[in-house]
């Protein structure tokens, strides 16, 4: 599932980026971003999908976890139905009578921070690691390179599932997983770049003024690998996000007490085959909606960021 | 005798981001049955794309806009595909630049004739064979039997390029276009495959259109000569003509740029600036920014293509006389 | 090359050894099986009892030297669950995954070369772009999902097909295969273009990628200029060119199939290795976890080597240079 490395995705960056030309540069690519329709709706939806999220307590039409709200009267109703309080669940309920709508949204905010939070740690980690490495060059490199690609020949989802098998569940244990699994993605990609910046003018400049290494490496080399690095991060939201709900979904991820959208698909797959399919299904288009998003919104920054393509 | 490929006015564009550009603009080429025609310029000039052209092979975004192409007096602009294949590798043939690249890596050699046989004949499998072992011997390949079940790589350049050509004449074509054949190859190489595509040319009557950017080459391989720049013939006439008195500056400059023995010890000659872009060529004639001979006149309007006695045929307003080389 | 054949031998071997100790250290440091397996009442007594049957209450390094020595006379340990050979309960699993994958490898070969094909040779068109987009789908798309939905539309409203299960079976060679049974096949369906779907999406690509570099190629226009017919040029030139890299991701990714399976498997209440991994899981059976693991990393081992065989008979030029050395 977080196989997926845009194949296609060399290292970009043909001009340095200065620190005083990042403004117009930022501004010149959000306008090439907007070229195209779909980069408009796959942004439109991406920010709507992380508005609902974030304002779920205050939105849902129910508190899906507060006991005292369910009914277990409403049990299993089919969308549309109305409750003995004459409230309609719009989207049906759960075995418990919990308005799946309402646990939608609160499940929609677990798998974002799950999938956003891991990736901003293993991009963080991972491109650290892989830009120092590039710089370093020599036998760390090529130790660190090892060590990737060893844990890259593997299946995220094996490495991820026997980690959750032996940590047990919960949102913090998830979220190390993932970025477990994720940083030797974020290592190579920023290593490719990196050799090819490191060979460029600029760096050699900078070792000519004799700046300390750490500065060179974060403030020189690093910035200049970002294009690429943001394309990738961007895309591996999404993997992180789908790989979240199959670990759940496999019930080794987030705990009953906070169901993100791969555990409520879980939990609706055992009355699956007795025709409720609601809910199942409704968590699983909100996952997809969000991942065909965040990748339209990858696909373009892809297009955007790199100068190769942009020729 | 009637010609084999009769070329009139042939442009072909290419669809590009900044509109379409003319690649080949207003062509013309007459070859007649066994002639070798030595198709002469620079990278960009127009002359590979004026072969394609003759092939049928110009793809999107390029098209041919403009003209005619005449083969054995049938049209071949618009003329469907499937008309189109049986001409070609039957009749017409092509033979391409990098020996290295036109074999298929993966398939073996005896696939690789074997079914540029059968497209067009059904003959056996085993006929086949032997005729590809016979064609291989042709072009002086050893033991051919057995390099038949050769890989491409397996060859040397010079053997892949014999390879391509003993493909190329199999059908014992009417007209042989060679795309820069001998220019990846080692000199000595080059020297023997132009003896030997000249000699088997000669053997069946094969016309031979040799597009190249060496002089040199065609000096001594070819009956005429036209010569290219920015998409069209400047000049085009028998080759000793041509060669021994150019009536274009360019051709001038082109033949001053060769190494020689008889001016040994002098500079060579260079023609200055560079290729102009085919996007924005400019008005007049296009080499009149490189021309030393050039003036107002020559920036005003694209000279046209002015007649000569002898076959010979120019674009230029100030072309140079016999004495003019020397100068 | 017999030098070269027991290098890799050797770098292989390591792998496994490496592996084997990261699997086992991670897995027996954490959690105490115990726990689950004894009666919520039992004293301390018992659960010592219990622990020492089990071996559990030696040092890790002892129960660590004692798993090699018996790993390597092919004993991975007893299941606490089932009590019997961990390795065994894997290898009877094993038939039905490795049918799973195998099927799932044809499907997406099938479905993936000709859409990347013909993706490749118009992709600016509608059908290219098509086609394109939904690779990305089956690329970032939650597997698990797709495979409820399938169950949902086949099994649930159309009634076509099983939801899940292995269907009928028939001994081949002391091997239980459900392919040649038509309930076996039906059940296969399913789970199968499931697990497909993530690699042919994947087959898309390469063989888009490579349909348009090949058709740039000088070789694709030569063989036009020898006359051949376009279906010639694509399905022989074009087609020869574009698997060989199919042909080595594809065999490298099979692992990674044999690993995914343990989704599909529990989508479709499918018996494979993947369905027991997880209900070990759930039941702390660390032997069964340990087995599997090491299952997995030496068929990702042999796969290496097998693909490395694939792709030398593929590719002449490989072939005759590994014959040079």
């Amino acid at each position: 599932m977080t196989q997926a490395l845009p194949h296609d995705l060399g290292p970009a960056a043909a001009e340095p980026i200065r620190a005083e030309r990042g403004e117009s540069l930022l501004r010149r690519r959000l306008s090439a971003y907007f070229d195209t329709p779909l980069a408009f709706v796959g942004a439109g939806l991406l920010v709507l999908l992380l508005v609902v999220a974030i304002a779920a307590p205050w939105i849902a039409p129910q508190n899906p976890y507060d006991l005292a709200q369910l009914d277990i009267m409403d049990g299993r109703l089919a969308p549309g139905e109305k409750a003995a309080a004459g409230f309609t669940y719009y989207l049906g309920t759960d075995e418990q009578g919990r308005d799946m709508l309402s646990a939608i949204l609160y499940g929609l905010r677990i798998s974002l921070f799950v999938g956003v939070v891991s990736t901003l740690f293993a991009c963080t980690i991972g491109a650290s690691i892989g830009v120092a490495a590039a710089y370093a060059g020599g036998k760390v490199e090529s130790f660190v390179m090892r060590v990737v690609d060893l844990q890259l020949s593997f299946p995220a989802i094996l490495i991820a599932l026997v980690l959750l098998a032996v940590w047990g569940r919960g949102i913090d244990k998830v979220i190390i997983a993932l970025v477990i699994v994720q940083w030797a993605y974020y290592a190579r990609t920023v290593r490719g770049s990196a050799l090819v910046e490191r060979g460029r003018e600029y760096i050699e400049a900078a070792r000519c003024l004799a700046l300390p290494r750490s500065r060179i490496v974060f403030r020189h080399l690093l910035p200049n690998c970002l294009p690429p690095l943001i394309v990738v991060a961007t895309v591996q939201v999404a993997h992180a996000i789908a790989l979240e709900a199959t670990l759940s979904f496999l019930g080794v991820g987030v705990p009953v007490t906070e169901p993100s959208l791969g555990l409520l698909i879980k939990n609706g797959y055992d009355y699956l085959l007795s025709g409720k399919y609601w809910i199942s299904t409704y968590p699983g288009v909100a996952l997809v909606i969000a991942i065909v998003a965040i990748n339209l919104v990858g696909d373009r920054l892809r297009d955007v960021l790199n100068p190769r393509l942009s020729r | 005798m009637s010609p084999v490929l009769e070329v009139r006015d042939l442009a072909v564009s290419f669809g590009t981001r900044e509109g379409a550009v003319r690649a080949v603009d207003g062509v013309s080429l007459t070859v007649k049955r066994g002639e070798v025609l030595g198709l002469v310029g620079e990278s960009g000039s127009g002359k590979s794309v004026t072969g394609l052209s003759i092939m049928g092979l110009i793809d999107a975004p390029g098209r041919i806009t403009a003209g005619s192409i005449k083969f054995e007096g049938r049209e071949l602009v618009g003329l469907p595909e499937k008309e189109l294949r049986t001409l070609r590798g039957r009749r017409i043939a092509m033979i391409f630049q990098d020996p290295m690249t036109t074999l298929n890596p993966v398939l073996r050699v005896d696939t690789q004739m074997i079914e540029a046989i059968r497209a067009h004949e059904a003959v056996s499998e085993k006929a086949a064979r032997d005729r590809a072992a016979r064609a291989l011997a042709r072009v002086g390949i050893p033991s051919p039997e057995e390099r038949l079940q050769s890989y491409p790589h397996q060859f040397s350049g010079g053997m892949r390029q014999r390879v391509a050509i003993a493909i190329a004449l199999l059908h014992g074509p009417a007209l042989l276009v060679a795309d820069e054949p001998t220019t990846a190859l080692d000199v000595t190489i080059q020297a023997q495959i132009l003896a030997e595509v000249q000699q088997l040319c000669a053997e069946t009557g094969t016309a031979l259109v040799w597009v190249t950017h060496d002089l040199a080459v065609v000096a001594g391989l070819a009956d005429r000569i036209a010569v290219m720049y920015a998409g069209r013939i400047v000049e085009d006439g028998p080759v000793d003509g041509v060669l021994d008195s150019p009536r274009h500056p360019y051709t001038a400059g082109l033949i001053g740029s060769v190494p020689s023995r008889n001016r040994r010890g002098s500079p060579l000659a260079q023609i200055p600036g560079m290729t102009p872009s085919l996007a924005n060529l400019p008005p007049g004639c296009a080499f009149a920014p490189r021309c030393p001979r050039a003036d107002a006149a020559c920036r005003i309007e694209a000279p046209p293509l002015l007649a000569e006695t002898g076959g010979r045929a120019f674009r230029c307003i100030h072309p140079l006389t016999a004495e003019g080389v020397a100068a | 090359m017999l030098v070269y054949f027991i290098r890799r031998l050797g770098q292989a071997a390591l792998v496994v050894a490496v592996m084997g100790a990261i699997v086992f250290v991670s897995i027996y440091m954490v959690g105490n099986p115990v726990d689950v397996l004894a009666n919520p009442n039992a004293d301390a007594k018992e659960m010592a009892e219990i622990a020492g049957r089990l071996g559990l209450d030696k040092p890790l390094h002892e129960q660590f030297a004692l798993f090699v020595w018996n790993a390597l006379h092919g004993d991975l340990g007893r299941s606490f669950v089932f009590n019997e050979p961990a390795l065994k309960l894997i290898i009877q699993r094993m038939p039905a995954t490795l049918e799973l994958a195998f099927a799932a490898l044809i499907v997406s070969v099938l479905i993936g070369i000709p859409l990347g094909m013909l993706a490749g040779l118009w992709p600016h068109s509608v059908w290219g772009r098509g086609i394109m987009t939904g690779s990305i789908l089956g690329f970032s798309l939650p597997n698990f999902w797709i495979g409820l939905m399938l169950i949902l539309l086949f099994a649930v409203q159309l009634r076509w097909l099983p939801s899940g299960g292995r269907g009928e079976t028939v001994t081949v060679l002391g091997v239980p295969v459900s392919f040649l049974t038509v309930d076996g096949l039906r059940h296969l369906v399913l789970p199968a273009f499931t697990l497909a779907l993530y690699k042919a999406a994947l087959v898309i690509r390469l063989a888009r990628a490579g349909t348009r570099e090949a058709m740039l190629q000088d070789y694709v226009r030569f063989a036009r200029a020898k006359g051949l017919s376009p279906s010639r040029i694509i399905l022989v030139h074009v087609l020869k060119n574009i698997m060989i890299p199919i042909t080595t991701v594809l065999g490298l990714e099979f692992g990674g199939m044999i690993a995914f399976a343990v989704v599909t498997e529990t989508v479709f209440a499918y018996p494979g290795m993947g369905k027991l991994l997880i209900d070990s899981i759930g039941r702390l059976d660390r032997p069964i976890i340990v087995a599997y693991l090491m299952m997995v990393v030496v068929v990702f081992v042999v796969i290496n080597f097998v693909v490395d065989l694939i792709y030398a008979a593929l590719d002449p030029r490989v072939r005759l240079s590994e014959q040079g050395s």
